[in-house]
């Protein structure tokens, strides 16, 4: 079976705080980088209204402009985070960026979904220990992170915590393996077929007028 | 056992087979639609890989997002000057035809926003599964179906297995009792349960619609009212099929006829909830005290009914939240304590998959008879596809439109998400039927305020936001 992407199995690195609820795919990856036909290129275009002013400059009151926060790893966000437009290049370009996990109370579903196709967890944690986490991403003394997704773990070294986190257990081994879902799902085309071929027969109207039923793939 | 929701309902007649002890399933889709925007890199990853497309007429492809809405519609006005908006339409095209997809291209007379020509062509029947790569797709839900949004990657695994690895949700009930009050709309509704839940309100759940308001709504009203669900975060919004929604649905395009359609009304009927089902979630709607709304801020919950006014965060208890709403009110340039009514406006725009079809246009006609677009204003209404269009035009409800001073567009997003050349600019506030006022999303710097396509009207004809119940209509 092919990778869709590398294998997650430890992150360790420079957690950012963007404590705002709601931030949608819209601010995540504005329009104007929305133009292309592939996935490359958009690292520039992440968050990018927050990062550059009108000129292009960097905004220097701007976590992700300042030092640690520059080479950032992981992202503590406010709730909601990735809401609105089912958008992929907001997490094209997140990974671009060097973003590859993901920590808050909640997430737009389809983004969520769309990290875990990419590589980068999306990891929905308790509102406290979101907090947590938050005040140490603030803190540039104190805010790296260790990810163990195997074991299921975030490390704190700053305050000695090991905090355990609930994952979906396909997604878990889909991102320990990098495995490609369309590949695995292949696997399973004699019952797609023979659940196509039981469903279609019992549904008529699902195949349209012009249509013939799939014969044999 | 107990009754199964009529969501688990559509999920189980779709479930192919389990996916290990992880709880997700593999789902069976029944239909699609492709934009030009979100399709050509799933298209690449296919290709890459060698993958053929496992079901190619169960999708259809429409260029809508980055078309011109030109007036004049032909070979010569539709020619995109902007190289790579040019090459996803062309790179859609060629897709379409070494697969064998059909596709409304730019011209086409069937060429519209993609789930306005979804349900106008009757692509999507009671109990199938819609997925597609917009979030907006939660609109097919009124068709008695689930629809939801998916990412390219998803777009990928659904051409190439027909089926996607999905997580089944939890189940919200929403149950809308009273009817209607004059002036108000679906959109009201869904702007106010939005404003009550939280723009993560139904995060994580399916939502159903019921109750006596639900079912006296046109079936265009229920299409609203799914579209815009996605904005309180639901993963898919469903009304039960009932005689208004067959009434909808036969006789289009692609819906069964003869004894086709008898068989599948018959069981379509069924598709109901259960009187014992659970659901994990119920809300209540009252709609004797609904009024017609408008937002204040950058988040489709952050409105108020049109006699209200702008909230002060300092009242807000939550900290983030209170930074939210700190920073709305500094990019839309309010005040608390600031009344809505009255608000200047310097643009008005018609269209969009929430509210863009034909009782929209010709709610907001009503109020236009007569009048004209105030001085300052650059009013448009893009209809939501060329038939919309069409329709419009032989019910002479254009002319309204253009003898009150509105520009009338050809259909296609639009100023709904500004990936086109219809976009605002930095500062310009709109009155808007559309379904998000986020931050720059009709234009860099420009500030939205959502409310229905007659609020709109209201708002074009005085200048500033209005409370349409004050003004006579014809």
């Amino acid at each position: 079976m092919n990778s869709a992407f590398e294998a997650v199995t430890t992150l360790s690195g420079t957690a950012a705080a963007l404590p705002l609820p709601h931030v949608d795919t819209d601010q995540i990856m504005p329009k104007q980088f929305l133009k292309g036909i592939d996935r490359q290129g958009l690292a520039q275009g992440f968050l990018h209204d927050m990062r550059f002013d009108a000129s292009g400059q960097p905004r220097t009151d701007f976590v992700l402009n300042q030092a640690p926060w520059t080479a950032s790893r992981f992202l503590v966000t406010g709730p909601n985070f990735g809401c609105g437009s089912s958008r992929e290049h907001a997490v094209w370009g997140m990974r671009e960026l060097g973003i590859r996990c993901v920590l808050g109370t909640s997430f737009g579903g389809i983004f969520s979904d769309n990290c875990m196709r990419n590589g980068v967890p999306a990891l929905v944690l308790p509102v406290a220990q979101v907090d947590r986490l938050m005040a140490l991403a603030m803190d540039p003394q104190r805010c790296t992170l260790t990810l163990d997704l195997a074991a299921q773990t975030l490390h704190t070294p700053a305050d000695g915590q090991t905090l355990r986190f609930d994952i979906d257990p396909l997604h878990q081994s889909m991102l320990l393996r990098g495995l490609d879902a369309v590949g695995m799902s292949l696997t399973h085309a004699p019952d797609i077929e023979a659940f196509e071929n039981r469903y279609l027969a019992a549904k008529p109207w699902v195949v349209l007028p012009q249509e013939k039923p799939p014969q044999e793939k | 056992m107990t009754g199964r929701t009529l969501y688990q309902r559509i999920v189980d007649a779709h479930t192919v087979r389990p996916l290990g002890d992880s709880g997700q399933i593999l789902l069976y889709v029944d239909r699609q639609v492709l934009n030009e925007y979100t399709s050509p890199q799933a298209f690449a990853a296919l290709h890459a890989q060698g993958r053929k497309v496992w079901r190619p007429s169960s999708t259809l492809a429409v260029v809508d997002h980055v078309n011109a809405t030109t007036p004049v519609r032909n070979a010569r006005t539709m020619v995109l000057h902007d190289a790579d908006r040019a090459r996803q339409v062309s790179t859609l095209a060629d897709n379409c035809a070494r697969h064998g997809i059909e596709l409304f291209d730019m011209l086409d007379t069937r060429q519209g926003i993609e789930h306005v020509v979804a349900s106008e062509q009757g692509w999507v029947l009671p109990g199938m599964v819609m997925a597609a790569g917009d979030s907006h797709t939660t609109t097919h839900g009124a068709m008695g179906a689930l629809g939801f949004g998916i990412g390219s990657s998803e777009i990928e695994h659904l051409l190439a297995t027909q089926t996607l690895i999905y997580r089944p949700q939890k189940n919200m009930r929403v149950t809308v009792h009273g009817q209607l009050p004059p002036g108000t709309t679906a959109k009201d509704l869904v702007l106010s349960l939005i404003a009550q839940i939280g723009a993560d309100g139904a995060s994580g759940h399916v939502i159903e619609y019921t109750g006596e308001a639900i079912r006296a709504m046109g079936v265009e009203g229920r299409l609203t009212l799914c579209n815009m669900s996605v904005e309180a975060a639901a993963r898919g919004a469903i009304v039960a099929p009932d005689d208004r929604l067959f009434d909808y649905l036969q006789g289009r395009p692609r819906v069964p006829q003869g004894a086709l359609w008898d068989a599948a009304v018959v069981q379509w009927r069924k598709l109901q909830s259960d009187d014992d089902a659970v659901f994990d979630r119920e809300v209540s709607l009252d709609t004797r005290t609904l009024a017609p709304r408008v937002t204040w801020g950058t988040s489709p919950d952050q409105g108020v009914p049109i006699d209200g006014v702008v909230p002060d965060p300092e009242r807000e208890p939550d900290l983030q939240r209170r930074q939210g709403m700190q920073r709305a009110l500094a990019y839309m340039d309010l005040k608390p304590g600031q009344p809505l009514q009255g608000l200047p406006i310097s643009h008005a725009f018609i269209g969009s998959c929430t509210n863009s079809r034909i009782d929209d246009l010709r709610d907001a006609a009503r109020f236009l008879k007569g009048r004209r677009v105030a001085p300052g204003v650059r009013a448009l209404v893009v209809p939501g596809s060329s038939m919309v269009r069409a329709q419009a035009e032989a019910e002479g409800i254009a002319r309204v439109f253009e003898e009150a001073g509105f520009e009338w567009r050809q259909s296609g997003c639009s100023m709904c998400v500004a990936m086109n050349e219809d976009h605002l600019n930095p500062g310009d506030r709109c009155a808007s039927s559309t379904n998000r006022n986020f931050e720059s999303r009709q234009g860099l710097g420009a500030r939205t305020h959502l409310m229905s396509p007659a609020m709109v009207a209201a708002a074009a004809v005085t200048g500033v936001l209005t409370d349409l119940r004050t003004l006579p209509c014809h």
